[in-house]
């Protein structure tokens, strides 16, 4: 690809980006939020027109008007959402569109079934080929995303994040799936936030940054301090660091919690001040937890208590009232209303507040947005851009922001940085240990163990729906909490 | 806005294309011809920003209709009756709401319901036959005017002015919005959706009893077999005034000038000898072009397509 060019309204979000791939390589796309990573491969496989720039493959220059031709000329992508289709089953999915036929019309099951456990077990997915998606957990849709595309035997495979929502051994059969598939010759483009991963898997690299070309270098001598200062232009402190904790009053106290098939006789406390974190892989009854005890889900057993007060809390309003916010994992489907402004999302939990007789009052409202945007440095040209047209980063800030404005004394962050860049993380990070500072307690669910190990005070470990293993400041290192996770 | 350019369009097309489209006397009929539809749209218009759907309006019609002539017979004070027949439809609407938020079923199923539900009722009380003959001073709601301009014209607009200020600035408004955008986030944020669901239901019960109350002051007669396909008229005036059925967006400002795109049209082919056969036809013609329009400006504008 070589000189590509995309304009929005109002943005360039591609100037004359170059990029060369080759054959059996891993090469590793790397950027901000915004940097212009998702438009270049939306525009290599169809999804987008460019505006200028030309592509070849295998040195025949193409155009590719839409998707379809891009598959024809074997480039195959995995996009960071899903889009499969929750009714129907994982291999009717992978073979969608293009099912195989007896006799011309009917739709041969078995073989369907069998041609999608060959993949599942080439990538070492643990996933029923005839288990209907919506029966299935994210990673697990995930790896059914991927056996979609590596279906279509590929000879340019994009992945746009694809380990967002893997556990650590998905993501070890992913990578050997990905070697496979490079002895075989196939290019393989890589989206990834996760620089470990970059080590791990990438050949060459090529860094973005606000829709230019910045380098590429082979990964071997590149280095991470060096990566992250191109992406992001300045230096940035990768550690990350809990702040000092006063431990406050006790806020909230769970015992024997337990919803069956999810969560069994969970008990622990939060305290003012304090940042606890939860681990475990996906499955372990991590979200439960939070959604258990902010009112989604209800309970079938065991007793909450809010500021030593038992409390019966049977929906989300009850827990805003008694001062608990919860960030969802998905932003997109339960944190935000996309098509509405960042104004009115970051008011929506608070609009009774901000409003006399039922009318909102507009001057409050605006002011509490705007204050939020300054303090959480939001990047938007104003309050009223829809929330759709956001980064990343910048929506997760505007999910925070709702609690924020809610003045929540305990707040569960479900997956608080999945699918942001770094510098957004780092800023995420700081806003977490402020809000500790301020006395908030903290109960913080991550599947990114060094964000976990970091910014901790304390660490519980599920598995199963329990709490298997709890850990404080000095104890928790990473190997000692996934070997917990796992039960090893 | 494209929907207020198409309406121009169209009346400066008929303004040539007739010396009788623009007169006094033509512009205000046109205008009080979309008065029904128009106070009907006006719930539907909350009820598909919700990302719901009404289907018993027209059915609602004939039940407030029925409920206000049977007290009037019955020599209930008329300002009484009216009041009943409101009532009436907010209930209706009540029972939408709680199908749909208690009972979990689908608006176009539980509404689905209701529109056999009600006109059987209407038909049930009137005994099949219409209600005739109202005091002139209750037909004056029809026939009334203000300055010139008739009172179904008036009230219609009052209705407008009252519903595009709660949208755009009463919590109701808000809600309905954010529920129609995304109810799970919505309700993760503490609000009490089913709740708001329901209310906005009860607004086009009411709004239907209301259009109701109008059309029985014309006619001087409450008919059980009044509002059929009313329903359609009214869908079609908010996705004209680019209201997504998927929820989420759209203003009665739009609805309005939707329904008066479908008053002009009916009326200007009319002017034009146009028969009624082949007015259908163009009407589901406009409603498809309409949306088709719209749908390119949003993708132009990169808003959300739904």
């Amino acid at each position: 690809m070589e000189g590509i060019r995309k304009e929005f309204p109002g943005v360039v979000a591609l100037d004359g980006v170059d990029l060369d791939v080759r054959r059996g390589e891993v090469h590793v796309l790397l950027g901000e939020n915004g940097a212009g990573k998702s438009t270049l491969m939306k525009i290599l496989s169809g999804a987008h027109a460019k505006d200028a720039g030309r592509i070849w493959i295998d040195g025949v220059e193409v155009e590719i008007p839409g998707p379809r031709k891009a598959r024809e000329l074997g480039v195959g992508i995995i996009y960071q959402e899903l889009t499969l289709i929750p009714e129907l089953s994982a291999a009717e999915n992978v073979y969608l569109g293009r099912e195989p036929r007896r006799l011309g019309t009917i739709v041969d099951r078995s073989q369907m079934i069998s041609g999608t456990r060959r993949i599942f077990d080439e990538l070492g997915a643990d996933v029923p080929p005839a288990a209907a998606i919506r029966t299935l957990s994210l990673a697990q849709r995930q790896l059914v995303e991927i056996a979609k595309a590596l279906s279509l035997e590929p000879r340019i495979l994009v992945m746009d994040e694809p380990t967002s929502a893997l556990t650590t051994k998905e993501t070890q059969s992913l990578f050997a799936a990905i070697r496979r598939l490079i002895a075989r010759g196939v290019a393989i483009i890589y989206i990834s936030h996760r620089l470990d991963e970059i080590f791990e898997i990438g050949d060459r690299v090529t860094v973005l940054r606000d829709g230019r070309h910045v380098s590429t270098h082979a990964v071997r001598s590149a280095d991470r301090r060096q990566l992250v200062r191109l992406m992001a232009n300045r230096e940035l402190d990768e550690t990350i660091s809990g702040g000092t904790t006063v431990r406050g009053k006790e806020l909230l106290r769970v015992e024997n919690l337990t919803r069956r098939g999810a969560l069994e006789n969970v008990s622990f406390s939060v305290h003012a001040g304090e940042i606890v974190g939860i681990a475990g892989l996906l499955g372990a009854g991590r979200t439960e937890i939070a959604r258990v005890i902010f009112g989604a889900d209800s309970a079938d057993g065991g007793r909450i208590f809010v500021r030593g007060e038992l409390q019966n809390i049977k929906s989300p309003r009850d827990a805003i009232r008694l001062g608990i916010g919860f960030l969802t994992e998905d932003r997109k489907a339960q944190g935000l209303v996309l098509g509405r402004s960042v104004r009115e999302n970051i008011a929506l939990p608070v609009l009774r507040r901000l409003s006399r007789l039922g009318v909102v009052r507009r001057s409050e409202e605006g002011a509490l947005a705007d204050s939020y945007v300054r303090d959480l440095r939001i990047r938007t040209p104003s309050t009223s851009q829809l929330a759709l047209h956001l980064s990343g980063g910048n929506q997760q800030k505007v999910v925070l922001a709702k609690w924020l404005g809610c003045k929540v004394e305990i707040l569960f962050l479900d997956e608080p940085t999945r699918g942001i860049d770094v510098g957004a993380k780092q800023e995420i990070y700081a806003l977490i240990n402020n809000l500790a500072a301020s006395g908030v307690g903290i109960v913080m669910i991550s599947s990114e163990l060094p964000e976990v190990v970091g910014l901790s005070d304390r660490v519980l470990v599920m598995r199963g729906g329990k709490i298997v293993g709890e850990f404080n400041r000095a104890e928790a290192t990473q190997e000692r909490l996934l070997a917990c996770a796992v039960g090893a | 806005m494209g929907t207020l350019g198409g309406l121009l369009i169209l009346c400066i097309g008929l303004w040539i294309a007739t010396p009788h489209f623009v007169t006094v006397s033509n512009l205000v009929n046109v205008v009080q011809q979309s008065t029904i539809i128009g106070v009907i749209a006006v719930g539907m218009t909350f009820v598909i920003i919700s990302g719901g759907i009404d289907l018993s309006v027209g059915s609602l019609v004939a039940v407030a209709g029925i409920t206000f002539g049977t007290l009037a017979q019955a020599n209930v004070p008329l300002p009484l009756a009216a009041a009943g027949a409101l009532i009436a439809g907010t209930l209706c609407g009540a029972v939408n709401g709680a199908l749909i938020t208690i009972g979990r079923l689908p608006p176009f199923i539980a509404t689905l319901g209701m529109m056999s539900v009600a006109r059987g009722i209407a038909l049930m009380l009137s005994d099949g036959r219409p209600i005739s003959g109202f005091p002139a001073g209750f037909r004056a709601l029809a026939t009334g005017t203000v300055a010139g301009i008739p009172l179904p014209v008036i009230i219609m607009l009052a209705l407008y002015g009252a519903a595009h200020f709660v949208l755009t600035r009463v919590r109701l408004g808000r809600y309905t919005y954010a529920i129609g955008g995304n109810e799970e986030a919505t309700a993760l944020s503490g609000v009490n959706v089913r709740a708001y669901k329901t209310m906005v239901y009860c607004i086009s019960g009411f709004v239907s009893a209301l259009a109701s109350l109008l059309l029985v002051a014309r006619l001087n007669s409450a008919q059980p077999i009044a509002g059929i396909s009313y329903e359609l008229d009214a869908i079609a005036a908010v996705v004209i005034g680019g209201s997504s059925l998927l929820g989420g967006s759209g203003s009665v400002v739009g609805t309005l000038i939707g329904a008066l795109i479908m008053s002009v049209l009916r009326n200007g082919l009319n002017l034009l000898g146009v028969s009624s056969y082949l007015q259908q036809v163009a009407i589901g013609t406009v409603i498809v072009v309409a949306v088709l329009v719209d749908l390119a400006l949003r993708r132009r504008a990169s808003l959300p397509t739904g």
